[in-house]
């Protein structure tokens, strides 16, 4: 029972495997972009999960309330981190794509089997 | 002020891409002055931290007035301050390369370049000095978006393409060296690293820190190219431009040597790595020795002379990677000297692969004919470079490996000793093949048109462009003084910095 109660973290290593097997598996470089967008997400659910509590409140102390519990609130550190990860996430996207453009721009085409045959016939 | 000086080293840069990404765009007058402008500033600034460490010991800045562990340390330890100081130079003199072939190869786009370039050596400055292990994280990711965008910037299709790929390998890098930081936090509750490895002393038979352990590993294994996850390296680095790989390629992997020393002696502690988890510890160093003998003939097999290279500094991060596990303080030394030795060399060579592209226009070994009448300065300082790499006594690079090969011994790893001289072997005949093309006349077969050539052409002297010159000169002089000075590097500097690890 305890592992169910738990299941954010088995999400996050499915959704990583998802991620993982598509960037590796996969010929088209979308896809292989999106697979990335997938892992880089499911290691953003993890962290959330490390902050989170059940029936926790949100970080912000009342100056009214006299005494703060650190149990009872949600963690921000990680929140704030992820942050910060979801912009180099972006940032990385943002660059991958343009790359996949300047890729397509020169072979025609954003597919790696067909790019290396290509790219062969170049070099003959 | 004074105190303010490791923020500067990196704020210099950073505000010197600034600069140049506006002035730049104006007039392209403006590149030139404002990138040499701030690394020159920042190489200042790093030397005075340097000797600052070195007379009064190690001393951290805390960013922003926020008190760790919750605010950002920069940690100044005599290891990170030598390396900040081989960061700053290295890259001043791959600056001085980098301007001449960068403005020939696309004059439009050089503000653009060298306002990523300028981002790439704060973000590694940084790298080297943070006291933070998330914010060790970002600038990785700073230094690598840079990089991508940098090796993307080259001609034709391979050069995005082989970005395409370092972007995927890195993300996945990075995101295991991520999710090892999540796990050291679930248990620690703190990012600052001096918190972490107190905090760690009592947990080392946990499975959540082993697991952490292994992720950030395999996260810096990828990023640094060792042996069978280098996959993507060779391409990226060399359809870069020469620009981009000559900065690049020095110092991308050391640093990320010197991430995994920091992290292994500053984090996990040697009891964790040595003590408790000792059969990984052989089992790196005999993948290390294999990756070197692999990288070592799959470069003998390479007929361009940037793309040899690569295969150079892949087997080299074998020996710095086996260096570290070997676990005795001479693979250590060795390691750390050779993190130096080889930041030099490899900027050397890609320096003199720059040159090449500058003038002849190919690094094909078999089109590399009679250089040394025509550019005998640039094939001095190749072969000071190859000399120093075979490992030939007054030179840096024997001194580093005599290290690594002392502590081969002294762990009973002989695959490793063998592996290295096998690797000394490997470079001499890859160094004199080249050699040997550039010693070469142009026609093989016609031995009496290239005599009655050589008469008419004995004008045809041109030696590097006059600004490459500075920093061809400064790496040989580089090498040679590391050699012959190499007893006071190794007991000032990097005995030292062991001490304080």
């Amino acid at each position: 029972m305890d592992i169910i109660s738990k299941y954010n973290y088995i999400i996050y290593i499915i959704l990583m495997m998802i991620g993982f097997y598509t960037m590796i598996r996969k010929n088209n470089m979308v896809k292989k972009l999106i697979g990335m967008n997938i892992f880089q997400t499911a290691i953003i659910l993890f962290y959330i999960s490390i902050g989170a509590k059940r029936g926790g409140a949100i970080p912000v102390v009342d100056p009214a309330i006299a005494e703060v519990v650190a149990r009872d609130i949600v963690n921000p550190l990680p929140h704030v981190l992820m942050l910060t990860a979801i912009v180099v996430s972006v940032s990385v996207t943002g660059v991958a794509l343009a790359t996949m453009l300047k890729i397509y721009k020169a072979y025609g085409s954003i597919d790696e089997d067909q790019i290396l045959e290509r790219v062969k016939q170049h070099e003959l | 002020m004074n105190s303010n000086i490791p923020v500067l080293v990196l704020a210099s840069p950073l505000l010197g891409a600034l600069a140049v990404n506006l002035l730049g765009k104006i007039s392209k007058k403006h590149v030139t002055p404002w990138t040499l402008g701030s690394l020159v500033l920042s190489a200042a600034g790093s030397y005075v931290v340097l000797a600052k460490v070195l007379r009064h010991g190690t001393f951290t800045y805390t960013v922003g007035g926020w008190n760790p562990p919750y605010g950002i340390q920069l940690v100044l330890d005599p290891l990170s301050a030598i390396m900040l100081a081989v960061v700053s130079t290295v890259a001043l003199i791959a600056t001085g390369v980098a301007l001449p072939s960068i403005k020939k190869e696309m004059l439009n786009r050089s503000h653009l370049f060298f306002s990523l370039y300028l981002i790439l050596v704060s973000g590694m400055m940084g790298l080297v000095i943070t006291g933070d292990a998330f914010n060790l994280y970002v600038l990785l990711e700073i230094v690598s978006i840079t990089s991508y965008g940098l090796i993307a910037m080259g001609k034709g299709g391979r050069a995005p393409l082989a970005s395409f790929n370092y972007i995927i390998m890195g993300t996945i890098g990075a995101c295991f060296y991520l999710l090892g930081v999540g796990y050291l936090y679930l248990m620690t509750g703190t990012l600052n690293m001096e918190d972490i490895a107190s905090s760690l002393s009592g947990l080392y038979g946990s499975p959540t820190v082993a697991a952490a352990f292994c992720f950030i590993m395999i996260g810096l294994l990828i990023k640094m190219g060792f042996f069978p996850l280098h996959g993507w390296l060779p391409n990226a680095y060399s359809y870069a431009p020469v620009g981009a790989s000559v900065l690049i390629a020095p110092l991308m992997t050391k640093i990320t040597v010197y991430l995994m020393i920091r992290i292994l002696f500053r984090i996990f502690t040697p009891d964790f790595i040595f003590a408790a988890h000792s059969g990984i510890r052989h089992l790196v160093v005999w993948v290390a020795a294999l990756g070197v003998i692999a990288a070592s003939v799959i470069a003998l097999n390479q007929k361009n002379f940037v793309r040899m290279l690569t295969y150079v500094i892949i087997a080299e991060v074998g020996y710095m990677v086996g260096g570290i596990w070997l676990g005795n303080t001479e693979g250590l030394t060795g390691t750390i000297f050779h993190i130096i030795n080889d930041a030099f060399m490899t900027v050397c060579f890609f320096s003199v692969a720059a040159a090449l592209l500058y003038r002849v226009g190919t690094t094909r070994i078999e089109n590399l004919h009679r250089l040394f009448e025509k550019m005998p300065l640039t094939m001095a300082v190749l072969v000071v470079g190859a000399l120093s790499v075979v490992g030939v006594p007054p030179l840096c690079g024997f001194f580093s490996k005599w290290y690594l090969l002392l502590g081969g011994f002294a762990a009973h790893h002989y695959g490793f000793v063998i592996a290295l001289i096998f690797s000394s072997a490997a470079n001499a005949v890859l160094f004199f093949r080249v050699l040997e093309a550039a010693f070469s006349k142009d026609e093989m077969t016609q031995p009496e048109d290239a005599h009655a050539e050589e008469g008419g052409e004995a004008s045809g002297r041109e030696d590097a462009p006059a600004f490459m010159i500075p920093s061809l000169v400064a790496v040989a002089v580089a090498l040679i003084l590391l050699g012959l000075n190499a007893q006071t590097v190794v007991s000032q500097l990097v005995q030292r910095a062991i001490l304080n690890l």
